[in-house]
């Protein structure tokens, strides 16, 4: 068991934004631990670079995913060294060029990536100022920095590619930046436009599927009908007889087609699994059984909080209790994965939408049965992905497809129905609560469990690559891993942020995993905080209190009640108003991860009774993110959030027999199409300015869920706690 | 051979006939608007217009495809010089990954161009083939808004004058 973790403690070590002014002969060497990704790459010049033409070169080793990273990177070093934002040139993931930032994930490019640029870039603009003082012989209080030159009071210029030359930015930064304030800022905190958004709305090539080398040949991989089917036998006839095909490659059951051209390719794709026979399957537990078959499961328990209650909890309390359920989910990228592999020379280069190029690396080498200097990962955008899809596993088959065509550049993408089979997915998870409430009204104690299977099944590790596990000789999948507290993985935001007396939280992890499962955005938060807000309002209602208020008293966080605050007052929440028939309306709220943004969601449902169809009306949301770099693609995401969160929550369940997945296409898998979009979505930023920045791209999908769920038992007066709340469990809750 | 008739400019294709046309625009012609999504017509992601309709190109062989004007979002404008609807959609900032959003301007451009002046039910309803997955449908509805009432500018105007 282990100890108790007071939550307070999980934001010490966050002086992510300390504005150490002090001169640098103080700093000590090996003194505080440098901020953000700086951490693990302390060499300015890994981060930033400047040619004698005074060219800014930019690295960043986190990756576009659509989620605006780029620009908001931009608009940092644009910020901290003075140049205009258009002059930066900006290289993303790329293994032989950036630094190695691990997975762009868990809402941390900011946090890691954004904080390390702004840190350089401070430090790179003080360096230059420096420079110029020493050239002209003037104090270096006496000079500034404008549009990439140095400037005396006077007027005199030198150009930052005149005062780079010779000078060795090959050092470690040091632990104190001379970072701008706030109210300085004329780059960051605007809404500055998106630097890739021209090129994807006019068709110029943005995405890894628009690379097109000379002597490209596109490749299409065979599946088998269901994982553990072994290929017993095969007639390749038909295929290599098709005009274009150059190669069919098989390696154990790993099978793919390679042909001039794409359609061809498909087409042999095809006559390729029409002759190939195989044999056994997964075993799956029937879809209808699937949380009796996780509760027989055997768990590694970890009991992540234990307050125990003050004595006098009990007395004249009120037991309650809840349970709740999530099917699996899935990231349903519209664009199917895709990547592009070519060998030349005994080395492997992968473009790829991987959200970790360094870890994909590792994997594709012990894979290629080579070191990792012989394989390279360059980040080019795909389709978004929100989390592990099959970005890395299709990397892994346009490899191995290209090691047997050497030379040439093999473009390979998945069909929508192996994206739908074969992606990994989001958990299915279970939650079990109970709560004593005191006759006044506030919780006393909290009992929590959730139970799962691993959120975190990335590569790193040849077997967390989907091909290797096919392969003659095949690479044993990572042993599944939970992710420790305090991000958590299953238990993501399983610790409530109310100030109950006495609380307990169990994480139960399950290693097994029926379903192939992994990351998916907000992980285990999603399922935790729509069952902690979901009971928050079961006793508010016993409680006799409106929920906004009944939350408010159990949050002792100022940030927090803030965001609840302006939530409820933008929403124009009343406690006790009345909505016409049919309309209820719901609160949800949590800080990500207990550590990063916070956010409240207040969401207006209409439930239609004859088709039991739920539908968002109106949802507000209140974010606070700490300093906020693009208050527009900070919306952008929580828009995008709420409406993600709104299918998951009311139409998305990955359906499946024991023979393998069923739900395979958007007709099977439906996600929310335009007539169930909101009449509104509003999101309100809290702007803290010189603080740290909070990531917040995954912030809205677990209260949005809570909203939407407590609207709909507001309106039907039925509590829903199976997810998705679809029409035909809402219809069959309300008994139409 | 197929010919071809694309943004105004005729192509003679070496193409097998059944090819959709989504991968003789994007292969052959490297046009890369159209995007595969499905393949099956259900997602939108790469809507073309054919003689002004929205069509999925992912389901129409390339030969039924002769002798009519394909309209794909290179036609419409370039980086530097985008057409009206691309340009409403930049002004709102209607994109996280973007995957889906070429496919959603084409579907918004046949409808502006039959309907001028839609309503709102009108827009999601006819918006409705087409999917995105990272929950950018506020912005999208917002910058078909705005594309209307940017083409319609002149015409407003001219109206108001008259009054």
């Amino acid at each position: 068991m282990s100890a108790a973790l007071p939550r307070r403690g999980l934001l010490a070590g966050a002086l992510v934004l300390a504005f150490a002014l002090r001169p640098a002969a103080a700093q000590e060497a090996g003194g505080p631990v440098l901020p953000g990704s700086l951490k693990e790459t302390p060499e300015l010049d890994a981060w930033l670079r400047i040619d004698a033409a005074g060219a800014v070169t930019l690295f960043t080793g986190k990756a576009e995913l659509g989620q605006g990273v780029k620009t908001a990177l931009l608009q940092i070093a644009a910020e901290e060294l003075e140049v205009p934002l258009a002059a930066i040139a900006l290289v993303t993931a790329d293994t032989a060029r950036t630094p190695d930032e691990g997975y762009t994930a868990g809402s941390h490019s900011m946090q890691d990536s954004g904080t390390a640029i702004r840190h350089a870039a401070a430090q790179l603009r003080q360096l230059l100022i420096e420079r110029a003082a020493e050239r002209l012989g003037r104090p270096a209080g006496a000079l500034r920095a404008e549009r990439g030159a140095v400037v005396t009071p006077e007027g005199t210029r030198l150009g930052y590619g005149d005062l780079v030359g010779g000078l060795d930015l090959h050092r470690r930064a040091r632990p104190g930046s001379p970072l701008k304030p706030a109210a300085a800022f004329t780059v960051m905190g605007r809404p500055v436009p998106r630097v890739d958004i021209p090129a994807k709305l006019t068709g110029a090539p943005a995405y890894v599927q628009d690379l097109r080398p000379e002597g490209m040949v596109h490749a299409r991989v065979v599946r088998p009908p269901a994982p553990g089917a072994r290929l017993v036998s095969l007639d390749r006839r038909a295929a290599e007889a098709l005009p274009g095909v150059i190669a069919v490659v098989r390696d154990g059951d790993f099978l793919a087609v390679a042909a001039e051209k794409e359609w061809g390719a498909i087409k042999a794709m095809r006559l390729l699994a029409a002759g190939a026979r195989w044999e056994g399957g997964p075993g799956l537990p029937r879809q209808a059984d699937l949380f009796a078959a996780l509760r027989a499961l055997p768990t590694e328990d970890t009991a992540i909080l234990d307050r125990p209650a003050p004595a006098s909890a009990g007395t004249g309390a009120r037991e309650m209790r809840a349970a709740y359920t999530r099917q699996y989910q899935a990231h349903g990228s519209i664009g199917p994965s895709c990547a592009l592999a070519q060998e030349v020379d005994g080395t492997m280069t992968v473009w790829t939408h991987t959200q970790g190029v360094y870890p994909l690396r590792a994997a594709l080498a012990e894979m290629l049965g080579r070191g990792p200097e012989r394989v390279r990962c360059i980040h080019a955008e795909g389709s978004g992905c929100y989390g592990h899809n099959g970005a890395d596993d299709v990397a892994a088959d346009a490899a191995l497809v290209a090691r047997a065509l050497p030379g040439r550049p093999v473009r390979l993408q998945w069909m929508r129905e192996q994206e739908a089979a074969w992606e990994p997915l989001g958990a299915a998870m279970t939650t079990e609560v109970r709560a004593r409430l005191g006759a006044d009204g506030r919780v006393q104690d909290w009992d929590y469990a959730v139970r799962s299977n691993t959120h975190n099944a990335r590569p790193g590790k040849a077997g967390d690559l989907l091909a290797a596990t096919h392969l003659a000789q095949p690479f044993a999948p990572s042993p599944p891993r939970a992710i420790p507290q305090p991000e958590g993985g299953g238990d993501r935001n399983a610790i409530p942020l109310y100030a109950f007396p006495g609380a307990r939280v169990m994480h139960h992890f399950i290693p097994t995993m029926p379903l192939r499962v992994s990351a998916m955005r907000a992980l285990g938060a999603y399922m935790n905080v729509f069952s902690i807000e979901s009971f928050m309002d079961e006793l508010a209602a016993a409680a006799g209190a409106d929920p906004v208020a009944f939350r408010l008293a159990h949050l002792e966080d100022a940030r927090a009640r803030a965001v609840v605050t302006l939530a409820a007052e933008r929403f124009g929440w009343e406690p006790g108003a009345a909505l016409p028939p049919g309309r209820g309306r719901g609160f949800g709220f949590a800080r990500y991860k207990n550590l990063a943004a916070y956010c409240a969601v207040a969401a207006e449902v209409a439930v239609e009774r004859e088709t039991g169809r739920a539908r968002p009306v109106r949802v507000v949301a209140a974010v606070d993110a700490g300093q906020v770099v693009n208050p527009d693609g900070l919306r952008n995401q929580v828009e995008g959030a709420i409406i993600q969160s709104t299918s998951w929550t009311l139409f998305e369940s990955v359906d499946f027999t024991p023979d393998g997945v069923t739900s395979v296409d958007w007709s099977t898998y439906p996600i929310l199409r335009f007539k169930a979009v909101p009449e509104r979505v509003e999101v309100h930023l809290v702007d803290r300015p010189d603080t740290p920045f909070l990531g917040a791209g995954e912030t809205g999908q677990g209260p949005t869920a809570a909203a939407i769920g407590n609207a709909v038992a507001h309106a039907t007066g039925r509590r829903m706690r199976d997810l998705p709340m679809t029409r035909e469990r809402i219809k069959a809750a309300i008994g139409v | 051979m197929v010919s071809l008739r694309v943004n105004g400019q005729e192509h003679a294709l070496d193409v097998d006939p059944e090819t959709p046309l989504l991968y003789a625009l994007r292969d052959e012609l490297g046009l890369n608007g159209a995007k595969y999504g499905c393949g099956l017509g259900q997602c939108g992601a790469c809507t073309v217009m054919v003689d002004g309709q929205a069509v999925f190109s992912c389901v129409v062989p390339v030969l039924l495809a002769q002798g009519r004007e394909v309209t794909t979002l290179e036609g419409l404008g370039t980086p530097e010089a985008p057409g009206p609807t691309q340009r409403a959609f930049i002004k709102e900032q209607a994109a996280q990954c973007g995957y889906c959003i070429p496919g959603m301007i084409m579907r918004a451009e046949a409808l502006l161009r039959r309907a001028p002046h839609p309503s709102d039910a009108e827009i999601r309803e006819h918006m409705h083939p087409n999917l995105c997955r990272c929950g950018t449908h506020a912005r999208i509805l917002r910058a078909i808004r705005r594309a209307a009432e940017t083409r319609e500018a002149p015409r407003t105007a001219f109206a108001e004058g008259g009054r």
